[in-house]
């Protein structure tokens, strides 16, 4: 349809008679290919640090280190080696398996938590239940760092310092709000009409939950966990504060494990990008929610 | 159950929302009607109860706190302040500085991200072949982890031996090029350009969402009226993208003001770059003056509520919208 693939001997003007760019002049059309041009430019250039990081990560760390950069130099897997630990240490698996069970544990309860609450405020709204997902909202917008000490004293006078469960609270709390949000709206598409039907019909709530809301609300609740994981994966400002040894996670442990002697570039890259796997998984996984997720559900 | 006699703002569309509120049969009165408003209520409960013993108690507690002379490392001295605090925090050139720093960093990051995010999604919204790639290659920055983008910027590209950066400049301009030392020269700029590339795939969805959902055959009208593609831009585009461009603006600040990982990894807050999150981590973290930290924490508190207050009209604004349609 694009000026692009009317490359093909004259595209028939007959196939999309009001589209202006199908009959357009060649002046138009060459326009609009400059255009689509210059869209893959910024977003080559966009993704470039990203590329130019995969490559590092893939060069042995004297070749990483050159100026002006060496593009030919041979291919190695050290830098990877030598971030999962083959060089001796711990390596990252307690603190990637700390992230995980943070973040999948905290999803959990998020959608837990959010779930019956959404319900309660789109298919079956409490009085004013606007004012309460407002209120959700504005607990967003308060600065994680203001409340940090009192949490910071209570860990240590309770003995949760340094644990792992600590984080999975904290994490639920900060993105209950974006959660409730979210579901709220998508369980709001789900047709009231279907529901009456299907009450008519006899159904029990249970019924009407798992046969009717579940089937047209399921895509919008993946992309809310996946949305959730990747806030609570990211997450380092609590993580730094109340962990030490035992419950490190993975972007505390990336700020630790460079070295102030000798090349590390290849490594950092290396250790970056399996870090952010999850992450870029997840968030190319969640992509066609993934606006509405941020926006918190007021842009569709 | 949906008759709206109450409040002003966000409560006055309980109306539209009558419709769905009827599927619950209006109650009869007496006990049974308080009942069913219980059990209605009940699904709301737990996550209600939740978020404000996790969120709202920490915050009560820093602003009793921020009323004590305490020190961590001296806990034996600790007594009542009164206002001291907030005295030593607005009276603190070193704070003061660090509520500039997070204006300006906030205002440029979103600014920037803002007019780059417009950019692009200008241009993706038109059919091209690999459209969708596009799409998916420019969201992939804002998908990084924030502390490897922090240090793939500070340690890849911004190195003043072996960054990309001045890789290139020596590429193109052979033994003599310039090879600044880019964060110890510009450290605001260098944490601004990392959050800034981090930022405006953000944007760029939020508004690319805007410009889709324009009406087309305004646009076409206009068109077939002999509008230019600057006038529509200039008196259809815009105005229509007004509210999208204040909520990622908005969403934008609540995000960048808290930034704290940046800021961390590339400057340590050194050279002029300590915001105020990362002031307040340390003045607790490390200056063990629990009362000061308190007292910042409250103010910034109250400079996020003026924020939200905005932010929160916006999404009201667009919902109030939403829920109409």
């Amino acid at each position: 349809m694009s000026a692009l693939t009317a490359g093909a001997p004259k595209a028939a003007p007959s196939a999309a008679p009001p589209k202006p760019s199908a009959a357009a002049p060649r002046s138009v059309r060459r326009k609009n290919a400059a255009l689509g041009l210059a869209a893959w430019v910024c977003g080559l250039l966009f993704v470039l640090p990203i590329l130019w990081m995969v490559l590092t990560s893939l060069h042995s760390e004297s070749d990483a280190a050159t100026n002006p950069p060496s593009l030919a130099a041979p291919l190695t897997l050290d830098g990877y080696r030598e971030f999962f630990g083959a060089g001796g240490g711990a390596g990252p698996w307690p603190a990637l398996a700390n992230s995980l069970m943070a973040s999948v544990f905290s999803t959990l309860l998020v959608l837990v938590l959010a779930l019956p609450a959404a319900y309660a405020l789109s298919i079956r709204p409490v009085r004013k239940w606007t004012d309460v997902l407002f209120f959700f909202l504005s607990t967003k917008m308060l600065p994680i760092v203001a409340g940090l000490l009192p949490i910071y004293l209570f860990a240590k006078n309770t003995g949760f310092l340094d644990n792992i469960w600590l984080l999975v609270l904290l994490y639920t709390s900060m993105n209950l709000p974006i959660a409730v949000w979210m579901m709220q709206s998508f369980l709001a598409e789900v047709p009231t009409a279907l529901i009456e039907a299907a009450q008519m019909d006899g159904a029990r709530l249970p019924t009407v939950l798992t046969r009717v809301v579940a089937p047209v609300a399921a895509p919008g609740i993946a992309a809310t966990a996946l949305i959730c994981f990747i806030f609570s994966w990211n997450e380092m400002l609590f993580a730094r504060v109340l962990t030490g040894v035992v419950a490190q996670t993975a972007p505390v442990f990336l700020t630790t494990f460079i070295t102030s002697q000798g090349l590390f570039l290849a490594k950092v890259c290396a250790a970056s990008l399996v870090i952010s796997l999850p992450v870029l998984a997840a968030g190319f996984a969640a992509q066609d929610k993934l606006v509405q997720g941020l926006s918190l559900g007021a842009v569709k | 159950m949906s008759t709206p006699t109450t409040t002003p703002a966000p409560g006055a569309h309980d109306e539209e929302r009558g419709t769905r509120a009827r599927a619950a049969a209006p109650a009869p009165k007496g006990p049974s009607n308080r009942l069913r408003g219980w059990v209605t209520r009940a699904p709301l409960l737990p996550a209600l109860v939740f978020m404000i013993v996790v969120t709202q108690l920490p915050f009560v507690a820093t602003l009793v706190v921020s009323f004590f002379d305490w020190n961590a490392l001296y806990p034996e001295a600790r007594s009542f302040g009164g206002f001291e605090n907030y005295q030593e925090v607005l009276g603190d050139a070193e704070l003061r500085d660090s509520v500039l720093t997070t204006a300006v960093l906030t205002a440029v990051v979103v600014l920037a991200s803002l007019v780059l995010g417009l950019g692009l999604a200008l241009l993706l919204d038109r059919s091209f072949r690999g459209r969708g790639l596009v799409r998916t290659l420019l969201i992939a920055p804002f998908l990084l982890v924030p502390v490897a983008a922090a240090l793939l910027w500070k340690h890849v590209l911004f190195n003043p031996e072996y960054g990309l950066l001045n890789g290139v400049l020596s590429w193109l301009l052979g033994d003599g090029a310039p090879q600044p030392d880019w964060v110890s020269d510009m450290p605001l700029a260098a944490v601004e350009v990392a959050l800034i590339w981090q930022w405006t795939p953000f944007m760029m969805l939020i508004l690319l969402a805007g410009l889709q959902s324009r009406p087309a055959d305004a646009i076409e009208a206009a068109r077939i009226d002999g509008a230019g593609a600057w006038q529509i831009f200039r008196y259809l585009t815009l105005p229509h993208l007004r509210r999208y461009l204040e909520l990622g603006a908005l969403l934008g600040s609540i995000y960048i003001v808290q930034n704290f990982d940046a800021v961390f990894t590339i400057t340590s807050g050194g050279l002029g770059t300590a915001n105020l999150p990362y002031t307040i981590y340390q003045t607790f973290y490390q200056g063990h003056e629990y009362g000061v930290a308190s007292a910042a924490g409250v103010l910034v508190v109250i400079g996020s509520l003026i924020i939200a207050t905005l932010a929160l009209r916006v999404v009201s604004s667009l919902f109030r919208e939403e829920v109409r349609a």
